[in-house]
């Protein structure tokens, strides 16, 4: 499992746009924000929170639909689903390479977006711990979709209408957590929850997309 | 025996097209599949495989004991023949890539992209792969499509010398490849058409 997370990585740096290409769109999303709603500081901040999640979700999304599609382009996915890996184990290794060439860029460098945005002070702290809580699930969620899509010719578009519902209660937590850490308010509950529904996701979703994936490969 | 298939029936896109399959490998033995386009070759390769279940039968194989080789061969555009086959003998847990690297006289060409290589190739580093996966049974899709005589050489002494250690090997084909070997044509075992028209396969792909 090892070797393909690595493999993983390795083909996201080497075909380009590994980490660049997420962290680049999250950069044009917060660049527009401003021009679309004035440079006015105070609605910027208010706005923050939310703008920075939802750049954070559609980046991911962004790479999504490659997780399993080139695998079964160039025939990887059938001699992977004949290799001594579970299919769980599979999902979980894409899942993982996913996540570390997008989640964990971005929430690495998310608090530079947050300046751009004028994020409170305090957000900066939870905005970077609430995306290290909540990509893994964003990153595990996508790759079921990409598992339940994976058969389809052009599935980038019906995979992101499957996913970004799936996406609601991460986004809900982790911009409201950012939100209340920025006003100073108590962020416990929101954490727990938004950690709630990663937990949830990365136990039960391995399985779901590998089913998902042996009817796929029929 | 290494292979027992027993009365196998299995469908393409929900279409049953194969039944009554049945024939037995053993360890040294390898058998050819032949039958005109369409009869259910690389089907019922991919159902031995473990890819799709079969409709009907049993099939009896080592665990963990299968190959598989389709039509495509799984490389990676952007890495070495070096790496490819490095990446599946690690996924095999098997480590050793220089035999492979040998057997289909990949040494020079070992640091090039995959992407740079030509089709024939691309095939040979496909093929390399089975040695890496140090499996017993072999599952060989059209093997030899783009391959030239000499590389045609290279895989007939890769699947003797295969068979003479005790692997085995089942192999769809149109060409002679001169490996000692039962051949079983499929089109005695093709499907007979449903009575109810075929809507039942209709049923089938929703079920």
């Amino acid at each position: 499992m090892r070797s393909l997370i690595v493999r993983d990585i390795l083909l996201a740096v080497r075909a380009g746009g590994g980490f660049g290409l997420a962290l680049a769109f999250f950069l044009i999303v917060v660049v527009l924000v401003p021009f679309g709603v004035g440079p006015d500081t105070s609605v910027l901040g208010i706005l923050a929170p939310g703008v920075l999640w939802v750049g954070a979700l559609l980046a991911c999304l962004l790479s999504l639909d490659r997780i399993f599609a080139i695998d079964r382009e160039d025939g990887s996915l059938d001699l992977l689903a004949t290799a001594p890996i579970p299919l769980e184990g599979l999902v979980a290794a894409k899942a993982v390479a996913h996540w570390v060439t997008t989640g964990l860029p971005l929430a690495l460098s998310a608090p530079i977006f947050g300046l751009l945005l004028n994020l409170a002070p305090g957000g900066y702290l939870w905005l970077t711990v609430t995306l290290l809580v909540g990509t893994p699930a964003l990153s595990m969620i996508g790759a079921f979709g990409a598992a339940l899509t994976v058969g389809l010719k052009r599935g980038g578009l019906l995979l992101s209408l499957l996913v970004l519902p799936l996406y609601i209660p991460t986004l809900i937590f982790g911009a409201d957590v950012v939100r209340r850490g920025a006003e100073g308010l108590d962020v416990g509950p929101g954490l727990a929850l938004l950690a709630g529904v990663t937990a949830g996701s990365v136990a039960i979703l391995p399985f779901a997309a590998a089913a998902a994936l042996r009817v796929n490969l029929r | 025996m290494i292979l027992n298939v027993q009365d196998v029936a299995c469908a393409r896109g929900g279409v049953r097209i194969l039944e009554a399959v049945s024939f037995s490998v053993a360890a040294g033995e390898a058998i050819v599949l032949r039958g005109p386009n369409g009869i259910g070759k690389s089907t019922l390769l991919r159902t031995l495989a473990g890819l799709q279940p079969p409709e009907e039968g049993r099939i009896e194989a080592p665990e963990d004991g299968l190959a598989y080789a389709g039509h495509l061969d799984g490389l990676k555009a952007v890495l070495s023949v070096r790496e490819n086959l490095r990446f599946w003998a690690d996924v095999f847990g098997t480590g050793d890539i220089a035999e492979a690297l040998e057997a289909f006289d990949l040494e020079e060409l070992a640091d090039r992209p995959a992407q740079n290589l030509s089709a024939g190739q691309k095939r040979r580093l496909g093929l390399a792969r089975l040695v890496v996966t140090g499996r017993p049974v072999w599952l060989l899709d059209e093997p030899t499509v783009s391959l030239d005589a000499a590389s045609t050489d290279l895989f007939r002494t890769l699947v003797v010398r295969h068979l003479s250690e005790g692997g085995a090997a089942v192999i769809a084909t149109h060409i002679e490849l001169g490996v000692t070997g039962e051949t079983l044509d499929l089109a005695p075992f093709r499907a007979r058409p449903s009575e109810d028209g075929g809507s039942g396969a209709f049923d089938e792909a929703f079920a």
